[in-house]
């Protein structure tokens, strides 16, 4: 045998080996819609990430691309990822729903989960959280605590998920202060810490001393801090370096708990599609640390509401509930059903203004 | 729908700050254009400077050093400009677009420990008397320093390009490079001035997003503004007044579209939303009818044995 020959054959088989290892690993992709280092949203989706990381250690090999605009772009990375030989992939933001479902459809043998989405297929789970549970408790102590009687709301766009959000917690300030009025503002974006600031400072400049936001990053927070006498409450995550005041309180979404459990269904061969839909009871949403600046007793009833969600026994939308044209949705004592929540698009009785469509 | 809501004092003051780090980046570019220098690479130096400022001023408290940072980290980067297309004589628009791309990946790796972090507050200035003037002293004279640096920073762009020796022999510079050069000046050098001058205003730009407008970091944080302030300095036919009009437009109409959904008007919000792009450029266009042209050599290399 040649010196030359012997060098290749070693070379494929050191080839055959690494490729034999690399194969053990199971490969999870994440296209992210916000930097890593927003603070929110995407920090989070990152943290389950990391937790993957740690629980698999050497099993898993996990890869992400960060801020992916939602649209076309969003299925490039998504194909790449693939051909990159991920197993399974994550792609966390509304507007990923119908570029997951192209690619997915071009890749039968890799698994897709799409966050808050509806769309499934034979390897398109989705999965997402009950931020409107999260949202009660705010719109509890909201309430209670608007001495302007005017509270802030910066939504991103006009999606299901954005307006279930409005909607409960307009329905729990309303129960505790009949005088509440909302303002609300479309950012039309995640993530946009300038344009967000801008809406905060719009609404504190037109009376509301509360601002809730669905928009990704702390700007409003920030904003509402040098504002002065304003209350906000952290989105998606804990947002903890504006406690106690203006943060007084926030969501966060735990995902690390499913990334664990849905990379296991993967290596174990066991994954099949799913829609998921977990809420304070199952731990996916949490209620950040409600701060001293909340009374004692407002801080009480709130937590009263979160264990009483978790416990199953509280429905944020219970009726009776009427709908903003007055038309009846839910009677006395009855609960909003999962399929009417998913695709929620009126507002409740009371607010004001229009959805845009 | 309730209009008594928006408080036209209020509407103004905030359109003047939403409009400065717009200001600052295009007033920058304009001089960079002017010298016949087309740099892409605005959003890339606002964004590192916007980290740079933010950095500095957390560590050493002070937001005027943070300020003097922003400049300098806006103007190093476009150092890295000045070398690739004024020394290598690479392709602007690819180099400006590199730019970009590095200024953002580049602050990301910089801000990696800032983020969550509030700055030190440079607070306004209150004149006593002038400041307390209704309306006109909560509009004109109740301000952060920098946003009249913005302002005086048009008024002297205006005045250098229009009036002196040094204006002239820019936009020689930037009108036919070939005969400023036959008259005996540094094309180059001439050219390296402007580019590390509109690097550093669009560093000062990227921190007062930082440090005033939001005031925190994080990454991506300049979103777009830089790109607005290349299409207005071209929008602006090469005029600083009219950029400064424009960037106010910009940030007026930004600020009114906010506060007119808060005040529940009626519109739909798409229309809100892409108003400020529209009228913005309309209202310029309109005004660009003189035809006033780009500088000649735009965007063209030069090397001394052409």
């Amino acid at each position: 045998m040649k010196f030359t020959s012997l060098l290749t054959s070693a070379a494929v088989a050191l080839g055959l080996a690494t490729g034999a290892m690399a194969e053990d690993k199971t490969k999870v992709g994440f296209v992210y819609v916000g930097p890593v280092g927003d603070g929110g949203w995407t920090y989070e989706h990152n943290k389950g990430r990391l937790a993957v990381e740690e629980h698999f250690g050497d099993k898993v090999e996990t890869v992400f691309v960060e801020s992916v605009p939602e649209g076309p772009d969003a299925e490039r990375v998504m194909t790449q990822m693939a051909l990159e030989g991920a197993d399974l992939i994550f792609t966390t933001s509304f507007g990923y729903m119908d570029p997951t479902i192209n690619v997915a459809k071009k890749f039968p043998n890799v698994k897709f989960e799409h966050a808050t989405g509806y769309k499934t297929a034979d390897n398109v789970s989705v999965y997402s959280a009950r931020f409107y549970e999260g949202r009660a408790v705010q719109g509890h102590i909201a309430g209670k605590m608007t001495e302007s009687n005017i509270i802030g709301y910066i939504g991103s766009y006009p999606i299901p998920e954005v307006i279930r959000g409005i909607n409960s917690a307009y329905i729990h300030a309303k129960k505790v202060n009949p005088d509440v009025e909302f303002k609300i503002v479309w950012a039309y974006t995640w993530f946009d810490p300038a344009k967000e600031a801008d809406a905060a400072t719009v609404l504190i400049e037109q009376g509301a001393d509360v601002i809730l936001q669905h928009t990704d990053s702390t700007a409003p927070q920030a904003a509402a801090q040098e504002a002065g006498n304003v209350i906000t409450f952290g989105q998606a995550s804990d947002m903890s370096e504006y406690a106690p005041k203006p943060r007084v309180s926030s969501i966060i979404d735990n995902w690390a708990p499913y990334y664990i459990a849905r990379t296991q269904a993967v290596m174990d061969g066991s994954w099949e599609t799913v829609n998921t839909w977990d809420g304070i009871k199952e731990g996916m949403v949490e209620i950040g640390e409600i701060s001293d600046a909340v009374p004692a007793d407002i801080k009480e009833e709130a937590l009263a509401m979160k264990a009483a969600m978790a416990a199953g026994e509280y429905h944020p939308f219970t009726g009776p509930i009427k709908k903003q044209d007055g038309s009846d949705w839910l009677a006395e004592g009855e609960t909003a059903d999962d399929g009417t929540l998913a695709g929620m698009n009126f507002y409740v009785e009371g607010l004001e203004g229009e959805i845009p469509q | 729908m309730d209009l008594s809501a928006i408080n036209p004092v209020l509407l103004v003051a905030s359109l003047m700050v939403a409009a400065t780090p717009l200001l600052l980046a295009a007033i920058g570019e304009l001089v960079v254009e002017k010298a016949g220098v087309l740099n892409l690479g605005v959003e890339g130096m606002m964004i590192v400077g916007a980290i740079s400022g933010f950095a500095i001023s957390v560590e050493t408290g002070s937001p005027w050093l943070g300020f003097i940072a922003a400049a300098i980290g806006g103007a190093v980067l476009s150092l890295l400009f000045v070398l690739l297309t004024q020394v290598a004589l690479a392709n602007q628009v690819a180099s400006g677009l590199a730019l970009t791309l590095f200024g953002l990946g580049f602050s990301a790796l910089l801000g990696q420990s800032y983020v969550g972090i509030k700055p030190p507050s440079m607070g306004d200035i209150h004149i006593p008397l002038i400041s307390d003037i209704p309306v006109i002293g909560p509009i004109l004279f109740q301000h952060d320093p920098i946003l009249y640096v913005g302002i005086a920073l048009t008024a002297a762009v205006w005045a250098t390009l229009k009036y002196t020796r040094v204006g002239l022999i820019l936009r020689a510079v930037g009108e036919n490079h070939d005969a400023a050069h036959a008259l005996g000046y540094k094309v180059i050098k001439i050219r390296i001035m402007a580019i590390l001058f509109g690097g550093a205003c669009a560093g000062l730009g990227g921190a007062y997003i930082s440090l005033i407008r939001v005031p925190q970091w994080t990454e991506g944080m300049t979103a777009g503004v830089g790109w607005i302030a290349l299409a207005l300095v071209v929008f602006a036919s090469w005029k600083p007044w009219r950029a400064l009009l424009g960037a106010y437009l910009f940030g007026g109409i930004t600020v009114l579209q906010l506060n007119l959904q808060a005040a529940g008007v009626a519109i739909p919000v798409e229309y809100l939303a892409m108003s400020p792009y529209i009228i913005t450029i309309l209202v310029l266009v309109i005004l660009s009818a003189d035809k006033s042209s780009a500088p000649a050599s735009l965007g063209r290399t030069f090397h001394a044995s052409h």
